[in-house]
């Protein structure tokens, strides 16, 4: 008989090996994904997992890619923490690009070394507005913060492409959704020439570092982590419910929505109705497969990433459809959580005769 | 007029007849305990799965039956996941849903553009043509009836039925349940399974009656208006017809508004049924007693078998 006997405290070398186990399965699981669609799994394995870092404009590809998972991923892990499901992170991701790039649609002309710098400020000051919105409703009148903050991310898509097909479409661009190419005084200096890595990916990589300082040694992040674990005994600390999830919510808005500009002023240089490739979405399974942690979620961003520049490699070489990208992020899940049966429990092997 | 006026109506019953399907499975999933947010992913699988049935065999009917069948698979891995291993519900059914747009986005990349031929809308000789309560009663697809029908027996087993009221008790204290000697996974797992193959029908309308065709993320949300609107009805299966039908209306209003050009830019009229989701769950929420009076008392919560 196996029964489960929970342990008083979560097993530290579970929580880190199931994200590991986590996608040695999922690329096992791929294997046999792609044999049954009669790929050849080797190859086919070799484009995803390996073949985006072999090459340095691959690294570039995949540091551009990590970008944002890894902003939004950072911002939402907080929120999970405290227990407060924001899951419209995409809305917001968009929210701050229009926010942002709105800027340089109306100063298409501007040379402003001011543009950029406030162009980042607007952005995250849009992704926040968009999260504030399910803030508000939650803590004034009690409206589940999961469907409000989803239903706001088909608000935000169908408000960009509202925008970029009308009143931002770009005049010279042969009727084609998209506003114009932003100034060079709105666009991010690239790193390196002829690679598409740039600033933006520069502050990215700062951001993690940052937020485990907050976590670990302020008074925020302390709270943070004790709402999470134990909503109880923070309240009698005097933890405030609804400004917790304020704080959560503003702090994923606002990183969604500098990943938003970010993008759009970075890797892309003006607005698009497909501005993201779900960033927002798999930035959860990013947050998760981090174990909420910030330097977890940066490597775990950079190892979504190269499921994305491994997919779109496929999707060229191998004839691929895109969409296994997305069917192996939900996978990847799945494993975790099962996995994740390991931090909390002990599994205990009884014979019955000692019952 | 009144041709249009029973046009409208009989439209306005095949938008709601999905969110009919859906939200009633995941009502029974919610009574028993267990929050299930992969509806919108469960869709997706059975409209993908029912429409390539179709498309291969030319038998809609049977396309319908293997979509009911892949949203019960589809919940097998949530329930598994949250019901034996004890996972995260919230975070599992994010999982599926994810999984579930990949899957079909995979599966039906090679069925878009497509066509099959729709389940037709029934035709009963004298009844259907009469004059206006023809159509309007006896002129819909069979599946509408077929989502009234198990609306209405699900409300009848809830409200009514000795193992409905063992199902609430499962949601609603699932120690007690357990102590009792009612074997809660065991339940939590066929309602689990109802919501999928709810949640599967509810797909394979959207593929098979509703489009009649398969595309990308063709569920559009729909899966996230279902969980709203259990919230909405406080989760008791009567109101969830007035939900649906709401929703119907909305969208039917937001196309016909966009065919009577007003003017206001389509992006806007398409965005109405989100916002309504949103005023909604604002006006049945700010109640925070009636939530808490109505909602599963176990709700999200995982369960645990003490000896």
């Amino acid at each position: 008989m196996l029964r489960l006997e929970p342990r008083s405290t979560q097993s530290f070398a579970a929580a880190w090996l199931s994200p590991l186990m986590a996608l040695v399965l999922t690329v096992i699981t791929g294997g046999v994904i792609f044999l049954a669609m009669g790929k050849d799994p080797s190859t086919a394995l070799y484009i995803y997992f390996v073949e985006p870092l072999t090459t340095t404009s691959g690294l570039s590809e995949v540091a551009v890619k990590a970008g944002p998972l890894i902003l939004i991923g950072i911002g939402l892990s907080f929120g999970f923490r405290a227990g407060i499901w924001n899951i419209g992170a995409e809305g917001q991701y968009i929210a701050g690009a229009i926010a942002g790039g709105g800027l340089a649609v109306y100063f298409y002309e501007s040379e402003s070394t001011l543009l950029l710098p406030a162009m980042l400020v607007l952005g995250t000051l849009g992704g926040m507005a968009w999260a504030a919105v399910p803030a508000l409703l939650k803590t004034r009148f009690n409206a589940n913060e999961i469907l409000v903050s989803l239903m706001l991310v088909y608000v935000a898509e169908l408000l960009l492409v509202h925008l970029v097909q009308g009143p931002w479409r770009n005049p010279q661009g042969w009727g084609f959704p998209g506003t114009r190419l932003f100034p060079d005084a709105a666009t991010m200096p690239l790193l390196f020439s002829g690679k598409r890595v740039h600033l933006g990916t520069l502050i990215t990589l700062a951001v993690p570092f940052i937020a485990w300082f907050i976590l670990a040694r302020t008074r925020f992040g302390f709270t943070v982590r004790v709402f999470g674990s134990a909503p109880l005994a923070a309240r009698h600390a005097g933890v405030h419910g609804h400004r917790m999830i304020w704080q959560s919510l503003l702090i994923g808005g606002g990183l969604a929505g500098l990943a938003g500009v970010i993008e759009a002023t970075g890797t892309i240089g003006q607005l698009v109705p497909n501005i993201s490739p779900g960033y927002g979405f798999t930035a959860i399974i990013v947050a998760f497969l981090g174990r909420l942690h910030p330097l977890g979620v940066l490597l775990a961003g950079i190892a979504i990433a190269v499921t994305y520049i491994g997919g779109e490699g496929a999707q060229i070489s191998a004839g691929l459809p895109k969409a296994v990208t997305s069917l192996f992020q939900g996978i990847i899940l799945f494993y975790l959580l099962a996995f994740d049966l390991f931090t909390r429990y002990r599994i205990i092997v009884s014979s019955r005769a000692t019952e | 007029m009144p041709e249009l006026i029973i046009a409208s109506v009989m439209t306005m019953m095949t938008a709601a007849t999905p969110l009919v399907f859906a939200a009633t499975g995941e009502l029974i999933c919610e009574r028993s305990g267990v929050l299930n947010l992969g509806v919108e992913g469960m869709m997706l699988i059975g409209a993908v799965f029912g429409f390539a049935t179709a498309a291969v065999t030319g038998n809609a009917p049977l396309g319908l039956l293997v979509a009911g069948a892949s949203g019960i698979l589809a919940s097998l891995i949530f329930a598994f996941l949250t019901l034996t291993l004890l996972s995260n519900q919230v975070a599992t059914g994010l999982a599926l849903t994810i999984f579930g747009t990949g899957l079909s986005a995979l599966f039906g990349f090679d069925y878009v553009g497509e066509t099959i031929d729709r389940i037709a809308a029934i035709h009963l000789p004298v009844l259907s043509d009469l004059p206006v309560v023809g159509p309007l009663l006896f002129g819909h697809d069979p599946l509408v009836y077929l989502g009234l029908i198990l609306l209405t027996g699900v409300a009848w087993f809830l409200n009514r039925s000795r193992s409905g009221m063992i199902l609430r008790a499962v949601g609603d204290s699932d120690v007690s349940a357990h102590a009792i000697g009612y074997p809660v996974v065991l339940i939590r797992y066929t309602a689990v399974a109802f919501g999928g193959l709810m949640a599967g029908l509810g797909g394979g309308y959207l593929s098979l009656v509703y489009t009649p065709l398969w595309a990308e993320n063709m569920a559009a949300g729909r899966g996230w208006i279902a969980i709203a609107l259990v919230v909405f009805a406080t989760w008791r299966p009567e109101r969830v017809l007035f939900g649906a039908i709401l929703f119907g209306s909305i969208m039917i209003l937001q196309l016909n508004a966009q065919a009577a050009g007003l003017g206001i830019p389509a992006a806007f009229m398409s965005m109405l049924p989100y916002i309504a989701t949103i005023v909604v769950l604002v006006l049945i929420s700010r109640d925070a007693i009636k939530i808490r009076l109505n909602a599963p008392a176990c709700l999200g919560r995982p369960f645990r078998a003490e000896r």
